[in-house]
């Protein structure tokens, strides 16, 4: 434990009020730490999504504080939020999320046009890059409806990567993949945190997953199970 | 915010989806396209029914009246002043409807600076003869330049040419009702028989169709020389003047000023159409009516379909969100294919709107009683097609904002979470 913090949470507490009143995340506090690969589990409806949500910032109405690099991210103004997203956070979702009409390389790339740190003929190579890394550097000029969903995930991986997110988030990264596939996306997850020194927050219900990442964050009914 | 990305990422969307987005556009190209059509058309229309009266009316109209006077010479009288003062059937003398110093007459109102023209014209009854036929009507004597160049009498000449009455002392157009009644054509020959029993032959170098049958039943021109010759009177001996203004709003105060100036009968062209003022306007109300409901229906089309258009990008909007874009930026995306559509839309309606427009003032379209109209009136003027292409885009913003708007405020949570 004496490595520095990455997330920080500290008595999250969340309600959703319809259809009634629903204390769905109750006094949640934990920390992860640089280069750490941790998994949260729990059945469904105990709040791990939920939780996730709000530790990527995209859900902002909960009580409790939240930091990330040891910077307070609660209370943040929305635009600030997206910006901290855009560069400090990459996201992987169980439904691979991305945008249909673009190619490949422009999925991978465009985190890093919003980020503009670097020049358009940069982000293209460092993308290039990410995707031979992942095994898919054929697929990059093919429009992101037409490759399978194995191929998507990856795809996905590598958009989280391209701007050397400080963490990456995963929202059941392998629940919509046969073993095979998952067991790849797997790999990928370990190599990267060897590799890359990379930390990872991946919330699962796979049980075989789970037991492969350095640390389990069980949750139950909106409570974290030491 | 960097706009090259943001216009990259609409105009990925706009183009992946091409039909839909044509589709989109062609909503906006309609609506404008025929809002322009209709522009056209319908103040062509009303130009054509303005111009058919409102043209050819002078805008003020000086002549010398027939009445009573006003004040009876018992009213002059100082003995009688605090009596109560009843006269009964009081009747016009007989007095000629000769304007007094005519000639100075005309050169002052010439020198107003609204004034564009000053038509003099000699009025009067006549009888048509030729063979053993005598028909009623009245024939005005006319400056033949100065008519021509104030008021569309040449558009009504529908054989000959103003050009002999200008030059020859004894030619005459006859109104082509008349003409049709004497059996008459051009190159015949006509006898005019004043009031007072002149009687002088003439050649018939034109013919004249107003589209009133009334007027062309009775009305013929000659020479302002050859009225007064037929009339037995001097130069300077003139009727009526017709003064033509340079904008009319100046019609009724100059009227009343010249009026009292000159204690004389003058019109102005408010008063004399009174009615047909009220039928302008009328017909106006239906076209703006007709216009606004046309643009009304199109913002709703446009809006409609940008509204469907981002409904269906809500996946889109929560992976943008997710990755880093904020909401201003995904507002942004949708604000700018809203806007593309509406200009590509909008230039299309201005083509499709000039085409038909062009199209319609093509098309056939012959009356007896309009001679010189053979095709549809059509009033291109490109103040309807700025309109049209202003409102393309102002709608097209208008409703692009609000699903835009939604765009913004939506929690790509609620999408995530969704599946």
């Amino acid at each position: 434990m004496n490595k520095k913090s990455v997330i920080r949470a500290t008595g999250i507490n969340k309600h959703f009020y319809t259809p009634t009143d629903y204390h769905v995340l109750r006094d949640v506090s934990f920390d992860v730490h640089a280069g750490e690969f941790v998994s949260i589990m729990g059945k469904s409806g105990s709040g791990k999504s939920t939780l996730l949500y709000i530790l990527s910032t995209m859900d902002t109405v909960y009580e409790g504080e939240l930091f990330l690099d040891d910077r307070k991210i609660t209370g943040l103004p929305a635009a600030e939020l997206s910006a901290v997203r855009n560069e400090h956070i990459g996201f992987v979702f169980q439904f691979h999320y991305l945008l249909e009409e673009f190619t490949v390389l422009d999925n991978v790339s465009l985190p890093a046009w919003k980020l503009a740190r670097k020049s358009r003929e940069e982000i293209r190579a460092a993308a290039t890059e990410l995707l031979k890394l992942l095994d898919i550097s054929k697929l990059a000029d093919k429009r992101a409806s037409r490759i399978s969903g194995g191929e998507r995930q990856r795809v996905a991986i590598a958009r989280a990567l391209i701007n050397s997110p400080t963490i990456i988030m995963g929202d059941e990264p392998t629940g919509n993949l046969d073993s095979k596939n998952a067991d790849n996306v797997l790999a990928i997850f370990r190599d990267l945190v060897t590799a890359r020194d990379l930390t990872l927050l991946i919330v699962t219900h796979d049980q075989d997953f789970a037991d492969r990442t350095d640390r389990i964050i069980t949750m139950e009914d909106g409570r974290v199970l030491v | 915010m960097d706009l090259q990305l943001l216009f990259y990422i609409a105009g990925k969307h706009l183009f992946s989806r091409l039909k839909q987005s044509l589709v989109a556009a062609l909503g906006v190209t309609i609506g404008i396209g025929m809002f322009i059509t209709l522009s056209t058309f319908m103040t062509g229309l009303n130009g054509l029914l303005d111009g058919l009266s409102l043209d050819r009316t002078p805008h003020i109209h000086l002549y010398k009246e027939i009445g009573p006077s006003e004040r009876q010479p018992l009213a002059f009288s100082a003995a009688y002043a605090d009596d109560l003062l009843l006269i009964h059937s009081i009747k016009p003398k007989r007095r000629q409807s000769r304007i007094a110093s005519a000639t100075s007459m005309i050169k002052s109102i010439r020198s107003y600076p609204e004034v564009r023209g000053v038509s003099p014209h000699v009025r009067s009854q006549v009888f048509y003869s030729a063979g053993a036929v005598d028909l009623n009507g009245v024939v005005s004597g006319i400056d033949v330049a100065e008519e021509v160049r104030l008021f569309p009498l040449e558009d009504y000449i529908v054989a000959g040419s103003t050009d002999a009455l200008k030059r020859d002392e004894n030619a005459i157009i006859l109104g082509h009702g008349v003409a049709r009644k004497l059996s008459t054509d051009i190159d015949g020959r006509v006898q005019l028989l004043s009031t007072e029993g002149n009687r002088l032959p003439l050649k018939v170098v034109g013919l004249y169709q107003s589209g009133l049958a009334d007027v062309d039943d009775t009305q013929s021109y000659v020479n302002i020389g050859t009225a007064r010759r037929l009339l037995g009177e001097r130069t300077g001996y003139v009727t009526d003047i017709n003064v033509k203004l340079y904008d009319i709003e100046n019609a009724l105060p100059l009227a009343e000023h010249f009026a009292s100036l000159y204690n004389i009968k003058a019109v102005d062209i408010g008063t004399a159409n009174a009615q047909f003022e009220t039928g302008t306007s009328i017909r106006n109300l239906i076209t703006y009516v007709v216009s606004i409901t046309l643009l009304v229906v199109a913002g709703f089309g446009i809006y409609n379909i940008l509204n469907m258009f981002i409904r269906e990008k809500m996946n889109d909007i929560a992976i943008l969100k997710a990755i880093g874009f904020s909401g201003r930026e995904v507002k942004m995306i949708f604000m700018i294919q809203a806007l593309a559509i509406g200009l590509f839309g909008g230039v299309m309606g201005l083509l499709l709107g000039w085409g038909l427009s062009v199209l319609i003032d093509h098309t056939p379209f012959e009356m007896e009683a309009l001679p010189t109209i053979t095709t549809y009136p059509v009033n291109i003027a490109p103040i309807y097609f700025v309109i049209g292409f202003a409102f393309a885009v102002v709608a097209s913003y208008f409703a692009g904002y609000l699903p835009a708007n939604k765009a913004r405020k939506m929690d790509p949570v609620d999408v995530l979470r969704g599946q």
